[in-house]
């Protein structure tokens, strides 16, 4: 039998696609083509970072009456929540490369845990600001850009009402595309932590488990910078 | 390789052959099979980009406009939208370059291939999208999505249409990561960096920018399209939004997605010159790194496009001086090229044709855009039919002629049979003229000032813009005739044989066509690139 022969070959792993010559070959390309990935995200991002940069540059005063109303505290909590989940989800590969498969799956349950806290904190966060918005009547404290934007409400310390506006259009812009990452990261890990469960991963072939992971603390490096530029600029007196 | 005396049949066994029916293409991973996917794709969207071009100059056979001046708006938006996304950023690498990069690097496939399956349907759904906004209501902003006309003013399909080029964007994204992993690390034994065809070296160039640039355009977008739909207000001026900060962005993908239609098209230039010299490539390394040279400075270039936006004077001087910089490795490439003709033994068949006509409209659609970079020629010649001419000669006269030149050229091995050569010769000459006919005179416009984007103008110009329209019925029949005797061929052509060119490089050392796993055994590779001195004098005909 061909299978047989196929097998003879200690080098052939199950999970070897056909294409590569070597599990060290597919395994580098996989990872490389991770970091080509998230290069490409750096620079999806960098198109808001730019644009966040010349507004901030241009109305100072703007940014930071603008930040004075996000609460610190809650996006400290939101950035230890996250990496936190960093922790887990670096603990679970190395889990994966050591071969422990059920602290694979509850690393990864712990991170997806993790990660939805923090857009649980995400989700108030937003309604607060945009609840007022919503149906007729008077938009007290309503802070989506538009038309219902209720720059009454803010302390402005004389900055325009419409630069403020700028800044949190840049705030639901930026964490909003974080979040959407976060969002498509959760059934990626789910999925991983089934397949891990099933017995997939272990020590010679593990590399979805560290791109996932690749992917998660990029998402997380993102944060930590959205979290200074957005909720620390202002005085917090 | 068979010799030339036998009469030549079709290979048993081909990629072909997997399967004919629809599950056998949508759910193929054969990089073989996605690059026709794409080329069947990319031909669609040609098709109607060229009759929305065929309604703009029809329109401007009468001084005062056959259609309404809104209807007009719509179609020379919706020329720029398919052609510029659907057809020029696709067109070599999504086809060619996925056909051939495998093949060339002696692969079995490229490094992801469902990722590149993903990317084509990425693509038509994109596609799908943008036609329909361009059917229903359509789209009057221009390719370029200027703010704040698009985000305030523009009462058409924007946000449908900025949608589906976000969707598409990522699937230009998906092909040069797919490309940059593949070069690097599924490369035959003996397959240094410097042993790989041009081809590869102006392909890894591209995807390079396609992977830096897209996702920036990408969320330019996306933000015109989020201004429309939530006020966010980044181009909004009332707010303190600024709406040159659109064109900042934009163009910093924009100029450099001019280098990723033209890159390409280098590389297909640089195998054609040297197997119809018969003779090793002039250069090679330059023209290896002049290919990195342009992807690098093309992102240092992009407020050219911006000179009589209020720039500061200082930051144009510095934009200038990088323009001109970025001309240098272009130059460098012609000059090895012109080098490579240079006593070799010249030989004319289709191909050769398209590399001549690439490197004479290359070159005045090079030189012409030193006067767009000029600071002061600029400001007589901004907006005007000159820019028009310009970048046609380079997008038109460049990146076409290579892909035609390319498509030719590895014909045979695609299909594993030959076009009717005479055929051939005569549609590249019907291009050429055609060509010529259609967008010199443009430039004579431009210079006496007829505004690009104008529905109507002063009669003076008529003569100019009749020559232009008459030129454009040539190119398009220039472009129908290719589309028929290549269908034509995949019937009933003669059968090719593995090497029908004598060409070197390993997509030549299998089979045409190739099979689905392109190579029995992985080649290993022991000589120089382009080593024809030990290939025969002429090439093999059949």
């Amino acid at each position: 039998m061909s299978e047989t022969a196929l097998h003879a070959g200690a080098a052939h792993h199950e999970a070897l696609q056909h294409h590569f010559t070597s599990l060290d070959q597919q395994r580098a390309a996989s990872s490389l083509g991770m970091w080509v990935f998230i290069a490409q995200e750096v620079l999806f991002f960098g198109g808001l970072f730019a644009t966040y940069t010349v507004y901030r540059h241009a109305y100072p005063e703007a940014f930071s009456a603008g930040s004075h109303h996000l609460s610190w505290k809650i996006g400290f909590f939101n950035t230890l929540v996250l990496i936190g989940s960093s922790l887990t989800m670096a603990l679970g590969v190395y889990s994966a490369a050591i071969g422990k498969k059920n602290r694979v799956v509850g690393f990864i349950l712990a991170t997806i845990l993790l990660g939805s806290v923090f857009l649980g904190v995400k989700y108030f966060e937003y309604g607060e600001k945009i609840r007022p918005c919503l149906g007729d009547g008077p938009h007290t404290g309503c802070l989506v850009p538009g038309a219902n934007f209720d720059a009454a409400s803010l302390h402005l310390k004389g900055a325009d009402a419409g630069h403020v506006q700028i800044y949190f259009s840049l705030y639901f812009a930026m964490t909003g595309l974080h979040a959407l990452h976060m969002i498509i990261g959760v059934p990626i890990l789910l999925t991983i932590a089934y397949f891990s469960w099933q017995g997939r991963y272990g020590p010679e072939y593990h590399t979805p488990v560290e791109l996932v992971g690749l992917y998660w603390h990029f998402v997380d490096i993102v944060w930590i910078f959205l979290f200074p530029l957005l909720y620390l600029i202002g005085s917090h007196a | 390789m068979t010799s030339p005396s036998q009469t030549q049949t079709l290979p048993a066994d081909h990629y072909l052959k997997s399967g004919w029916d629809l599950k056998s293409w949508l759910l193929t991973t054969d990089h073989k099979r996605i690059g026709l996917m794409y080329l069947v794709s990319i031909t669609l969207m040609f098709a109607i980009g060229s009759l929305y071009a065929g309604v703009v100059r029809w329109n401007l056979l009468v001084p005062t406009g056959q259609i309404s001046a809104e209807a007009y708006n719509k179609a020379f938006t919706a020329h720029g939208v398919v052609m510029v996304f659907f057809f020029l950023i696709p067109s070599i690498p999504a086809t060619l370059g996925n056909f051939l990069i495998p093949l060339m690097i002696g692969a079995k496939d490229l490094a992801f291939p469902r990722i590149n399956l993903l990317s084509w349907y990425i693509y038509v759904i994109g596609a799908a999208l943008t036609m329909w906004a361009l059917l229903t209501g359509g789209l009057e902003t221009g390719w370029t999505f200027y703010t704040p006309y698009s985000t305030v003013f523009a009462e058409s399909n924007v946000a449908v249409a900025a949608v589906g080029i976000f969707i598409a964007g990522f699937s230009s994204i998906l092909t040069g990561l797919n490309f940059i992993v593949t070069i690097h690390k599924m490369r035959a034994p003996g397959l240094t960096w410097f042993r790989l065809p041009l081809f590869v070296w102006a392909h890894y160039a591209t995807s390079i920018i396609q992977v830096l640039g897209t996702p920036v355009v990408a969320i330019t977008i996306l933000l015109v399209a989020l201004e429309r739909l939530f006020h966010f207000g980044f181009f909004d001026p009332n707010r303190g939004g600024d709406p040159i900060l659109f064109q900042h962005l934009f163009w910093f993908y924009s100029h450099p997605a001019v280098y990723i239609m033209i890159l390409p098209s280098m590389g297909v230039i640089s195998e054609i010159v040297t197997c119809f010299s018969r003779k090793r490539i002039f250069g090679y390394s330059f023209i290896a790194m002049s290919s990195l040279a342009i992807a690098v400075i093309g992102f240092l270039v992009w407020a050219h496009h911006m000179f009589v936006t209020g720039l500061s004077v200082y930051s144009a001087m510095v934009f200038s001086a990088l323009t001109y910089l970025v001309a240098v490795p272009s130059a460098i490439k012609t000059f090895n090229w012109t080098a490579t003709l240079f006593r070799g033994s010249v030989q004319w068949d289709t191909p050769m044709i398209y590399v001549f006509c690439f490197i004479g409209l290359f070159l005045i659609g090079g030189l012409t855009g030193l006067f767009l970079g000029n600071l002061g020629t600029d400001v007589h010649l901004t907006d005007t039919y000159f820019v028009v001419a310009h970048f046609h000669y380079i997008m038109v006269g460049g990146a076409i002629m290579g892909y035609l030149g390319g498509l030719h050229f590895w014909w045979p091995k695609i299909t594993g049979r030959k076009y009717v050569e005479s055929w051939g010769k005569v549609s590249s000459l019907l291009v050429f003229v055609g060509f010529n006919l259609t967008f010199f005179p443009q430039f004579v416009l431009g210079y006496l000032g007829m505004p690009r984007r104008y529905w109507s103008y002063p009669e003076e110009f008529q003569i100019l813009n009749v020559l232009s329209t008459a030129g454009a019925t040539i190119l398009g029949f220039g472009y129908i005739f290719p589309f028929s005797y290549l269908t034509h061929s995949v019937f009933r052509g003669e059968p090719a044989g593995d090497n029908p060119w004598g060409a070197k490089g390993l997509e030549w050392t299998t089979q045409s066509p190739p099979k689905t796993h392109n190579f029995d055994e992985v080649p290993v590779v022991d000589e120089e690139p382009y080593d024809y001195a030990s290939a025969p004098k002429e090439s093999v005909r059949v």
